[in-house]
């Protein structure tokens, strides 16, 4: 059990797969104006992130390895990303047409976010079984709204400071995504105790 | 080779098929007056009626808040064509018809600037930066953005031009000059 906390723990905050692993920066840049916005489109992904890395880990080991097909691996996971995601945008259109039309473009993208199939190529990499899988995949998706709604926070605070025109809209955001980076870096200390 | 074939097309008709039954069951019951509505509407989602689209004009039209006139584009044909299906009546006082209308750039001022070219919602207006444009008549709405982008006042909105294959012989009763002769 304990062990379990410390891998929820650790892919949030510790190894947080935006600020360290730097993998989903699209929607971190593209979704993270509105703190409304990047909260529906960290649920999403938090949601299209664990039932993906499960349905990886099952394709993975039922029928990838027993037939020795593992090059495909890339392949048949995007398949299974995409057919995940389609669902997702079902549900939520069906659920709650406002943040459909909220997270708009991007809710389809999330097929593309390399945090997705990422995420699930590093599961099969690191050998988890499948219950760390399935943590491994809903801690990250959790570090990512995390960080998605502080960035956004940040961003609205940004919006209303008084910043150079040379530096205005993304190059301060891409400096605030350093900075944000850096403190996490501070989460590194936990790893020693 | 076999076997990777036939897994993976077996994966992939597998989850086609679970979409498609996901589909059927989440499926989303639109109003299907307002997708009639919006399939009558110009589409070029100019945004002038203060709605995003015409999509958001159809349905607030469905719902009643919205009065048939609201699509300048549209004009009064549209208007007409609209009240009917709503089986309401049309206030057309406030609707001004100068007939249908075709934007034009006036060369000689035309500075290339491209600002008509980019807010054109229908790709109407062809032209590159320090060009001078040109419109392309069929596939112009007349929803009047490029008039309000233009810096110069080159564009604006005229009567579509009568040619040979446009013209055609009016309605009787439609010509004022008809309907002054039989009264």
């Amino acid at each position: 059990m304990n062990e379990y906390l410390l891998l929820l723990l650790s892919t949030a905050l510790v190894n947080n797969v935006v600020l360290v692993k730097f993998l989903g920066l699209c929607p971190f840049m593209g979704v993270s104006k509105k703190m409304d916005s990047a909260l529906g489109m960290g649920m999403a992904t938090t949601f299209v992130l664990t039932l993906a890395t499960a349905a990886s880990w099952m394709l993975e080991h039922w029928l990838l390895a027993p037939l020795g097909i593992e090059y495909l691996r890339i392949l048949a996971f995007i398949l299974v990303i995409a057919a995940v995601v389609q669902f997702t945008e079902m549900a939520i259109r069906k659920a709650s047409p406002s943040l459909y039309q909220v997270l708009g473009i991007y809710l389809p993208l999330i097929t593309t976010n390399c945090a997705v199939l990422g995420l699930a190529l590093l599961n099969v990499q690191e050998k988890h079984a499948f219950v760390e899988s399935l943590l491994y995949g809903f801690g990250s998706a959790l570090g990512f709204t995390l960080v998605m709604v502080l960035f956004a926070g940040l961003r609205e605070r940004l919006a209303l400071a008084q910043v150079p025109a040379t530096m205005n809209g993304a190059p301060a955001g891409f400096i605030l995504a350093g900075l944000l980076s850096l403190a996490f870096m501070g989460f590194a200390g936990l790893a020693n105790h | 080779m076999l076997a990777a074939v036939v897994s993976l097309t077996a994966l992939g008709a597998s989850l086609g098929l679970m979409l498609g039954v996901a589909a059927r069951k989440l499926r989303v019951e639109g109003n299907p007056l307002a997708a009639e509505l919006e399939a009558m509407m110009p589409g070029s989602q100019c945004g002038q009626c203060g709605f995003p689209g015409c999509a958001g004009a159809a349905n607030a039209l469905a719902e009643g808040s919205a009065p048939v006139t609201l699509c300048p584009p549209g004009g009064r044909d549209l208007a007409v064509a609209l009240a009917a299906k709503l089986g309401i009546e049309a206030d057309l006082s406030g609707v001004k018809d100068s007939g249908p209308l075709v934007a034009e750039v006036q060369e000689d001022i035309c500075i290339g600037c491209t600002r008509c070219y980019k807010v054109c919602p229908t790709d109407a207006i062809m032209g590159a930066a320090k060009h001078i444009h040109a419109v392309f008549r069929e596939a112009c709405t007349a929803c009047g953005k490029c008039v309000e982008a233009c810096p110069t006042e080159a564009t604006r909105l005229v009567p579509v031009p009568v040619t040979l294959q446009s013209w055609y012989w009016p309605k009787p009763g439609s010509n004022p000059v008809s309907t002054a002769l039989a009264a």
